[in-house]
């Protein structure tokens, strides 16, 4: 794998840190007028997706990362594994719970989301920004009360629990902002 | 504010000069990278290397040593391998000097000259100063001079810059260049222009040694809204000790395998004929029309960066 100097540190560029694959967020030039120039470097961990900074001298070397991110079709999970499919390939991954993650609760089969490799294999995987899911549970609603004031936990086909305004019923489809966890509307 | 500028040194009798931007003899400070250019002769093919200048300071102190009086210069320097938010490679520099001026003389200027160009535009509160061990005693936690590496270790581990260990090791000047930009840097000039002065002695670049501290040397460094707008100095007059540092600067740069630029004979001349009492500053003003246009990026603030050049 080719290594990148500290000017080559772009947002979006993956190299390896202390043993983990990351990418870089923000790489910042600061330089005393008289003395030595340093890069103070925002990454991400793509396996625990932790930010964190870091200083480099200027011109200091990282090695980069196998890491691809990849569009992949949802199939099913075997109560141990999420199985993913790559569609233009047939090709299939599957990745632990622990790679899903906060995913699980959004993922619905024959969904598309990202899944990200290192070294071909799944670190993290996440879903579309907006999902659209069934209540399968939630109580009735106060008649009459049509406007948000307090809401209602829903329960939907994926097991997610969200927040919904008192007018939603169960059997109905919504849409969910998945980066919030937040209701945006029911879908007709 | 190039026009501001002008008439705050005229009515105050500075004159305004001009010195070359392509210089026979280059830095030797290890920090700076100049950019390199080939004369040519006309007809000749062996061609000798000229450097574009990172600061006017050596060709005006030439003209001090000659008799020249206080004098002021707006012009661009050149800098290679430094490009960022704050820094492209060729900015605008205003430097000056004044015969018979003390470093808390100058401040005192730079101060008034400050308040003339951010008048009408930045509300600014009374600026304040504070010596280098001061303000890195308040935001580090330690005094820099006398501190243990490995209590600049230990402080580093605790402000979340576990790093700083293996990329500074037992080079004082590297820990302290680290722990001021990132600990200490981003608290000053808020909100008002901070004047830092007396850096230690092993950062004296060319300053002049406190007189009744020898730990300490006669430099002031300004900051506004955390940003380094120039370094100044009771000017070094002495051409023994002078050329000292530059040998020892010259010894850093074989070490790390950097260029070896020939020390400016011309500079050192100047200094044994005789400086005259001075002190001296560069300001960037392209970072001060940052700050007064409240610009993120120096590129917003010029007309091409030098990526659009």
């Amino acid at each position: 794998m080719a290594t990148f100097s500290t000017n080559e540190f772009k947002g979006g560029l993956k190299v390896m840190l202390d043993g983990d694959p990351c990418s870089i967020i923000e790489n910042e030039f600061v330089k005393p007028g008289k003395g030595q120039a340093f890069n103070r470097v925002k990454l991400r961990n793509l396996k625990t997706g932790r930010v964190i900074e870091r200083t480099f001298k200027s011109g200091e070397t990282l090695e980069g990362a196998d890491v691809v991110d990849t569009e992949m079709q949802y199939l099913y999970n075997d109560g141990e594994q999420w199985h993913f499919m790559v569609p233009e390939s047939f090709e299939q991954y599957a990745a632990d719970s622990d790679v899903v993650g906060d995913a699980k609760k959004w993922l619905k089969e024959q969904d598309v989301c990202i899944v990200t490799l290192y070294n071909n294999a799944p670190i993290s995987v996440t879903p579309p920004n907006f999902v659209e899911l069934t209540i399968v549970e939630t109580d009735p609603g106060v008649r009459g009360d049509t406007s948000g004031g307090g809401g209602k936990p829903a329960t939907l086909d994926t097991g997610a629990v969200v927040r919904v305004p008192l007018f939603v019923q169960t059997g109905e489809v919504i849409k969910v902002d998945t980066r919030t966890g937040e209701y945006v509307s029911r879908v007709k | 504010m190039l026009a501001t500028i002008r008439q705050f040194f005229s009515a105050r009798n500075v004159l305004e000069v001009e010195t070359p931007l392509l210089c026979r003899a280059g830095v030797t400070d290890p920090n700076l990278n100049p950019f390199t250019t080939v004369l040519r002769q006309p007809g000749s093919s062996e061609g000798e290397q000229l450097y574009l200048q990172t600061s006017p300071e050596f060709a005006m102190k030439r003209l001090l040593a000659a008799g020249s009086g206080s004098i002021y210069q707006i012009c661009k320097a050149f800098r290679n391998e430094e490009s960022g938010r704050h820094h492209n490679p060729e900015f605008t520099l205003l430097e000056w000097y004044r015969v018979g001026f003390d470093l808390a003389e100058l401040i005192d200027e730079i101060d008034a000259l400050l308040a003339e160009i951010c008048r009408d535009h930045l509300i600014l509160a009374a600026s304040e100063r504070f010596s280098y061990r001061e303000l890195f005693r308040e935001h580090v936690g330690v005094d820099p001079l006398s501190a243990s590496f490995e209590e600049l270790s230990e402080r580093s581990r605790v402000r979340d810059l576990p790093e700083a260990e293996a990329l500074c090791g037992r080079d004082r000047s590297l820990w302290l260049d680290l722990l001021f930009s990132h600990l200490v840097q981003p608290h000053l000039g808020r909100g008002r222009i901070t004047f830092v002065y007396d850096f230690p002695a092993f950062l004296p670049s060319l300053a002049r040694k406190k007189p009744d501290d020898p730990l300490v040397v006669e430099r002031v460094e300004i900051f506004l809204e955390g940003l380094e707008l120039g370094n100044g100095f009771h000017e070094l007059a002495d051409a023994v000790e002078q050329e000292e540092r530059f040998d020892r600067d010259l010894v850093i740069r074989e070490e790390n395998g950097l260029p070896l630029p020939a020390k400016d004979e011309r500079l050192l001349a100047a200094l044994r004929s005789g400086l005259p009492d001075c002190s001296g500053i560069a300001l960037g003003l392209d970072r001060l029309l940052m700050i007064r246009m409240r610009a993120e990026s120096i590129g917003d603030v010029l007309a091409f960066p030098t990526a659009q050049a």
